[in-house]
């Protein structure tokens, strides 16, 4: 892809240089030692190149526990505004309620906290696309984390005699449905990262079954 | 930073106990530090024995059952929905787990760090009065059981806030110390000769450093010191100080916040005055957590009546206390009856010291009544009997002699330690009621064979009874010989049937109460004979047509009736459940007035404690209805 302004490749700042660091030992965890980061974003819209993060919440969950005591809420200052999007999330331009960060702060942030953990999201492709595209603005080269993706995963745990539409996109409402989880905080970054975190609890449960499930059988990436 | 996730679940927790006492930034403190945990159905949370996990539970969403293994069966001790707490008591008591836990559907469970929320739990009274609630009873949530009716909660004494907070923690005052150039050997010697887990290093009679057993695991097992060397190189010094007289919270506090099981007691709370004594861990545990445990123990080494008496008095307190936080009564009934039991059986045991000589013959000790039921909660009239072995008829008045000796004995104790002599000499001390096995044997098939009125009256006591002390054996003979009559008789049980339908419905027909119309208690309700003694008549007779035996209680013979009659199961669950709510209600009156609690003003009864008095009636209706047309009655 050609982007003019980052056509030469530019030495990656400092905080992601210690964050890229972190990868290099070899990963070896299973399913119940690995950390996973449930994570979610709000933006002005849905193009990840054009649109910009105004929330990240992210939660991490290790075995069959969510620890609350390490989650992670931020609110970014952006100059971008969307009335549409602003009457799904409910993130005003200016809300005193919260506290807002710039999107740099923002990211690093994200960085420190995610280290090498495994990303899970709802449709994560465009959350992961939304930070690359931040952090490319910063001059930073794109995530190095491995992610998967509940949509993708519930879709194999309904039996092919039940899909009527192969090509049906579940959204998080229709897991929600499906799996009977309580929509509470639903358009909130952290609400939805919690969704999806129990989402992901509920379909990895149903994935393994009686077999023996891998956890690269799950990753995307 | 902001975290919306906890908010939620503060707004979950604040919707039941112990939560519901918290402030908002304290539960929010508390919420921000949750695990939330996920289980499929039968996946298992914590099993028996496992070293507690460091977090209680809550149910968020679906269901838990705890289970106890027994024979390699689960028998499960209860099951908690959304809002109940469950694994708490390991962590406070620090034991491993007792039962076992595993999801009963799929489950979202929230973990709570006790570590966290003990600090904040024990600022807050009915916090802690929440906490003392759980430990004496074995239900995870002791709100919910009997609460589910919502029957009597209105009926609020104000709580008690002496249990805990002002308490005063005990303390021994007896301190093994020694001076800091004794050697770690002979600090050793002394501790293993008193028996005891730790010695203070004093210095002038100020406390320099402690030595407790860790520390010789730690640091002499280990091979780092010699057993030669000064204790001063291996006490933990500085120690903690605190002034007199700390209170249970105070001193749990202290102990929690400094990660130390040994708190010293000072002149003026710093280690720079003079020793007074010391607290342990131990010390505390006892004095918030096991109160049962120690007045057993109290009974059983107790050495005269009179301290029996005061373990009696306190049993009273600890029942007012129970009422008070409204813990399910049959946990109630379990408690006091093995203390209570423990007690007639240690004043049997003394009385037996005063006889010069050994008993003659076998012989068994029975309570008769509501103690033969175990229902006794206040004090009532002792009734009691004594059934001796077949002797030989030249021995026999001799042999009568004795026990009838024995029993006066025994009665006075049981007088001196709070229950009034039966004023209808229902006791063991009369003749009659002091006989051998053939003559009660006897005494039973003229009852049985022959009913007259005075035999529906002494029905009433004669055939709840339970053994105390003694000889099992002639007991269990006793019982196989009247059930062998009742089955040649069958009519005797309409007799009984009858006798349990004569009070009738307690409401008139305006369904206003029926209050006695003279007498001393004129326009009193009378609950015990109006609605409390048609349900015992009515389990009574009803269990010993179904022969059940050892149970006594009228709740648990409701119980067990409603497994074996599958059709009326609902009408024997209500009754049980109305019996345990009447007899608590009754109690209560009891506590409140003085008394036996027996005949109620209805003028100070609120409006809803009527209508569920009312409520209550409606199961002695259906039961009584029940017998009519079981026995023909009509």
């Amino acid at each position: 892809m050609y982007i003019p302004f980052f056509s030469k490749k530019q030495d990656p700042p400092e905080f992601y240089k210690a964050y890229a660091a972190q990868f290099s030992k070899t990963n070896t965890a299973d399913f119940d030692t690995a950390r996973f980061i449930i994570f979610d974003t709000e933006t002005t819209g849905t193009n990840a190149r054009e649109d910009r993060m105004l929330s990240i919440g992210a939660l991490a969950l290790t075995g069959n526990q969510i620890n609350l005591a390490s989650s992670f809420e931020l609110y970014v200052k952006q100059d971008m505004f969307s009335e549409e999007a602003a009457a799904i999330h409910g993130i005003l331009r200016e809300n005193r309620k919260y506290k807002k960060v710039t999107e740099e702060e923002a990211v690093k942030a994200f960085l420190k906290f995610i280290g090498t953990d495994i990303l899970v999201g709802h449709h994560v492709g465009f959350d992961v696309g939304i930070i690359n595209y931040a952090l490319k603005r910063l001059g930073a080269p794109k995530l190095k984390n491995k992610f998967t993706d509940t949509g993708v995963l519930y879709k194999r745990t309904v039996h092919l005699v039940n899909i009527t539409n192969p090509d049906k996109v579940y959204t998080l409402d229709d897991l929600c449905e499906e799996l009977n989880i309580s929509r509470t905080d639903r358009h909130k970054a952290m609400g939805d990262a919690y969704i999806t975190a129990l989402a992901f609890l509920k379909i990895l449960s149903r994935l393994k079954g009686n077999k023996k499930l891998k956890l690269k059988n799950i990753l995307l990436n | 930073m902001k975290n919306t996730i906890a908010e939620r679940v503060a707004d979950f927790l604040k919707r039941y106990p112990p939560f519901q006492f918290l402030e908002p930034d304290s539960l929010l403190q508390i919420a921000g530090q949750v695990q939330v945990l996920y289980f499929e159905k039968d996946k298992p949370i914590f099993k028996e024995k496992d070293t507690n996990h460091t977090m209680f539970y809550v149910v968020k969403d679906g269901a838990v059952r705890l289970f106890r293994t027994v024979d390699n069966e689960p028998k499960i001790a209860d099951i908690c929905d959304e809002g109940d707490l469950f694994g708490l008591r390991p962590l406070i008591t620090k034991e491993d787990y007792e039962l076992s836990a595993s999801a009963n559907e799929e489950s979202i469970l929230y973990g709570i760090p006790i570590d966290l929320f003990l600090p904040i739990a024990l600022e807050h009274k009915e916090v802690s009065n929440f906490l003392i609630a759980t430990f004496a009873s074995n239900v995870s949530d002791p709100y919910s059981l009997e609460e589910s009716g919502k029957l009597f909660t209105e009926y609020s004494v104000e709580r008690n806030s002496e249990i805990f907070d002002l308490q005063k923690a005990r303390y021994s005052k007896n301190i093994l110390t020694c001076s800091p150039d004794t050697t770690i050997q002979v600090a050793a010697k002394k501790m293993s000769h008193r028996n005891v887990g730790s010695i203070v290093v004093i210095d002038a009679e100020k406390p320099v450093g402690i030595i407790t057993n860790r520390d010789f695991r730690d640091r002499i097992a280990t091979g780092a010191h010699s057993i030669t060397d000064p204790v001063t190189k291996i006490m933990s010094t500085p120690v903690r100080c605190f002034q007199k007289d700390p209170t249970v919270a105070q001193a749990q506090l202290i102990m929690l916040k400094n990660e130390v099981n040994h708190l010293c007691i000072t002149e003026d709370g710093t280690p720079d005055s003079k020793l007074l004594g010391l607290i342990t861990e131990h010390d505390i545990m006892v004095s918030f957590a096991n109160n049962p445990v120690v007045l057993l123990k109290e009974v059983k080494l107790a050495k005269r009546t009179k301290r029996l008496r005061d373990v009696r008095l306190k049993v009273s307190r600890l029942l007012k206390k129970y009422l008070d936080q409204n813990l399910p009564l049959s946990q109630i009934l379990n408690i006091l009856n093995e203390i209570n039991y423990a007690i007639a059986v240690r004043a049997l045991e003394l009385s037996l010291k005063k006889m010069e000589t050994p008993p003659p013959c076998k012989f068994a000790w029975l309570a008769l009544g509501s103690q033969g039921r175990k229902e006794q909660l206040l004090f009532t009239d002792q009734d009691n009997a004594i059934v001796f072995d077949n002797v030989p008829e030249e021995e026999y008045e001799a042999t009568q002699a004795y026990f009838i000796k024995l029993a006066r004995i025994a009665t006075r104790a049981m007088h001196k330690v709070g229950y009034a002599y039966c004023p209808a000499d229902m006791m063991a001390s009369n003749p009659r009621w002091c006989q051998s096995l053939s003559e009660w044997k006897k005494q039973y098939d003229i009852w049985i064979t022959d009913p007259s009125p005075e035999t529906q009256l002494l029905s009433a006591i004669f055939f709840d009874y339970s053994y105390v002390f003694g000889d099992t054996q002639l007991v269990t003979n006793l019982s196989d010989n009247i059930l062998l009559t009742l089955d040649k008789n069958p009519m005797f049980y309409r007799v009984m049937a009858k006798d349990a339908i004569r009070s009738p419905s307690p409401l008139g027909f305006f369904r206003q109460f029926l209050v006695e119309e003279s007498g001393d208690h004129k326009d009193f309700f009378d609950v015990k004979a109006r609605a409390l003694m048609p349900l015992i008549d009515a389990a009574r007779v009803l269990s010993l047509n179904h022969k059940l035996r050892n149970i006594n209680n009228t709740a648990g013979r409701f119980e067990r009736l409603a497994e074996l009659e599958a059709n009326n199961k609902e009408i024997y669950e209500n009754c049980s459940y109305a019996f345990k709510a009447l007899l608590k209600f009754r109690t209560k009156q009891g506590i409140l007035h003085d008394d036996s609690g027996r005949f109620i003003e209805l003028a100070t009864l609120s409006k809803a404690e009527k209508l569920k008095l009312k409520r209550c009636f409606k199961s002695i209706h259906d039961i009584q209805e029940l017998l009519t047309l079981r026995y023909n009655l009509k």
